[in-house]
């Protein structure tokens, strides 16, 4: 699982929950949840096809540390033991 | 013999069109089942019957407009002879002169998936297991299904969709120009004729939050709560101590309601709002009414109401979640008589024995119908809301 697979999981799940966003204009850095307009119920829903889709615990305590794309890449690929992109 | 009839679902639907039968004639149907799609200005809406039996024949056929109350079929019970009744009516079909009942031109928000470039060969078709089980169950080409998920990946609906009794195609999920219309609607009747007072009360979390962070701690994500969910068990089993705010107000008196469904407010993207019920709110344990709220919220949110869900909500709950803002005053909806608020919770200075600390606080709102009540008893009310949160455990 690398952090392009990662990334794509996460494009897909997204586009699940909020069709009409254009994934490659979100802005990495920034809260996906204002950029998105996922609500709570959403970004759980996010949290569990993450879970589902890539065997990583996600405990509910670092639920937080998804709330970027930057982030949740960095946090689902040192959970999923991807290589370090080059 | 009994007949099936265009259900109202709610006070200002006149009509529905009936959009495809789920069923067949000969179909063994019993309570709860769901047998057609009708259109009305909420959206499509799945209709459940409510007899057992065997569905005789159909009354009423797609594509037609009829008003509430109209016989759609004619369902038999199941010790009753076939064809006894008296000569058949012959059944309402669609206005010739309409157009070609197909799918109206969609307007979800949805734009199209992107195709994956996969999936134009069986070998290679993206679809989900349960889809694919389904598939394989009603012998269902998988080359000639274009799934409708991401990446174009197969979907159970999709063969779901494919392999139900008829051809009809459903419409998109929203018409969103009707449904504002309806909102308006209602909205407009609601603030013409129900005389609302609002309240509101700040309620400290600390022990909600905490409760529902340790429930959560050692659950895989499909199993967690949301503070909402406890929100929303709170408003009805304070809702079944105060029942005047649970319940009807039609042709110039209040109707209480014993069971307690709650509506869920629920903002669907590109605009606009359903509140279709829970039912039996207060009976359910936490776990249960969090599935139920998310099963809710996905099919909603997916354009699929059943019809029971939109017609009998006795109080409405309207949760910002972890966004959004502190408070919400809603405007009730008719012919309820109160709708219970909450803002997103913030941490702010709170005063405990004398000393200041930080803690999670949220602002309770109510909105309730002055012919039905009155502000004192929408205060207790809403203190037990509140009173009912600083012992999750107990939920």
């Amino acid at each position: 699982m690398s952090e392009a697979d990662i990334r794509a999981v996460l494009r897909d799940e997204l586009a699940r929950l909020a069709p009409e966003i254009d994934f490659e204009a979100l802005d990495p850095a920034v809260d996906i949840r204002e950029q998105a307009d996922l609500d709570s119920m959403d970004f759980l829903n996010l949290v569990t096809a993450l879970h589902q889709r890539l065997g990583v615990d996600i405990p509910d305590a670092d639920a937080a540390s998804l709330a970027t794309l930057d982030g949740a890449v960095a946090y689902l690929a040192r959970k999923a033991g991807a290589p370090p992109s080059s | 013999m009994a007949e099936f009839l265009m259900p109202s679902l709610g006070a200002d639907m006149e009509a529905g069109t009936l959009v495809e039968w789920l069923v067949k004639p000969g179909a063994l149907v019993k309570r709860g089942d769901i047998v057609a799609v009708v259109e009305t200005q909420k959206g499509a809406i799945e209709i459940e019957v409510f007899e057992e039996g065997v569905v005789e024949r159909f009354l009423v056929e797609p594509g037609a407009t009829v008003p509430v109350g109209t016989p759609l079929a004619v369902i038999r019970g199941e010790a009753e002879p076939a064809g006894e009744e008296a000569a058949p009516s012959p059944a309402i079909a669609a206005e010739p002169a309409a157009p070609e009942p197909v799918a109206p031109e969609p307007v979800s928000p949805a734009p199209e998936p992107p195709p994956a470039p996969s999936a134009a060969t069986p070998e290679h078709v993206r679809i989900s297991p349960a889809a694919r089980r389904l598939a394989a169950e009603r012998d269902v080409d998988l080359a000639k299904v274009s799934g409708t998920g991401p990446g174009g990946a197969i979907q159970l609906a999709d063969i779901e969709s494919l392999a139900a009794p008829t051809p009809a195609s459903r419409p998109a999920p929203f018409d969103f120009t009707q449904m504002r219309a309806a909102i308006a609607a209602a909205m407009s009747r609601s603030k013409r004729e129900i005389p609302h007072y609002y309240l509101w009360e700040t309620v400290e979390l600390r022990a909600a939050s905490a409760w529902v962070a340790h429930a959560n701690a050692e659950q895989p994500p499909d199993k967690r709560l949301l503070l909402g969910a406890l929100f929303v068990k709170a408003t009805a089993v304070a809702a079944r101590a105060y029942p005047e705010f649970n319940g009807f107000f039609e042709d110039g008196s209040f109707r209480q309601s014993a069971a307690v469904h709650v509506g869920l407010a629920i903002a669907l993207r590109g605009g606009g709002l359903a509140a279709p019920a829970i039912h039996d709110t207060a009976d359910l344990d936490l776990d249960t009414l969090m599935a139920r709220m998310r099963d809710l919220v996905g099919r909603v949110r997916a354009g699929r109401f059943r019809s029971s869900e939109v017609a009998d909500p006795t109080i409405t709950v309207s949760s910002l979640g972890e966004r959004g803002v502190e408070a919400l005053f809603g405007v009730i909806y008719p012919p309820q008589v109160a709708i219970v608020g909450f803002g997103k919770v913030v941490e702010r200075p709170w005063v405990v024995d004398g000393a200041i600390g930080p803690r999670p606080v949220a602002t309770v709102t109510l909105a309730a119908d002055h012919r039905v009540s009155d502000g004192h008893r929408g205060a207790l009310f809403l203190a037990e809301i509140g009173r009912l949160l600083q012992h999750p455990e107990a939920l």
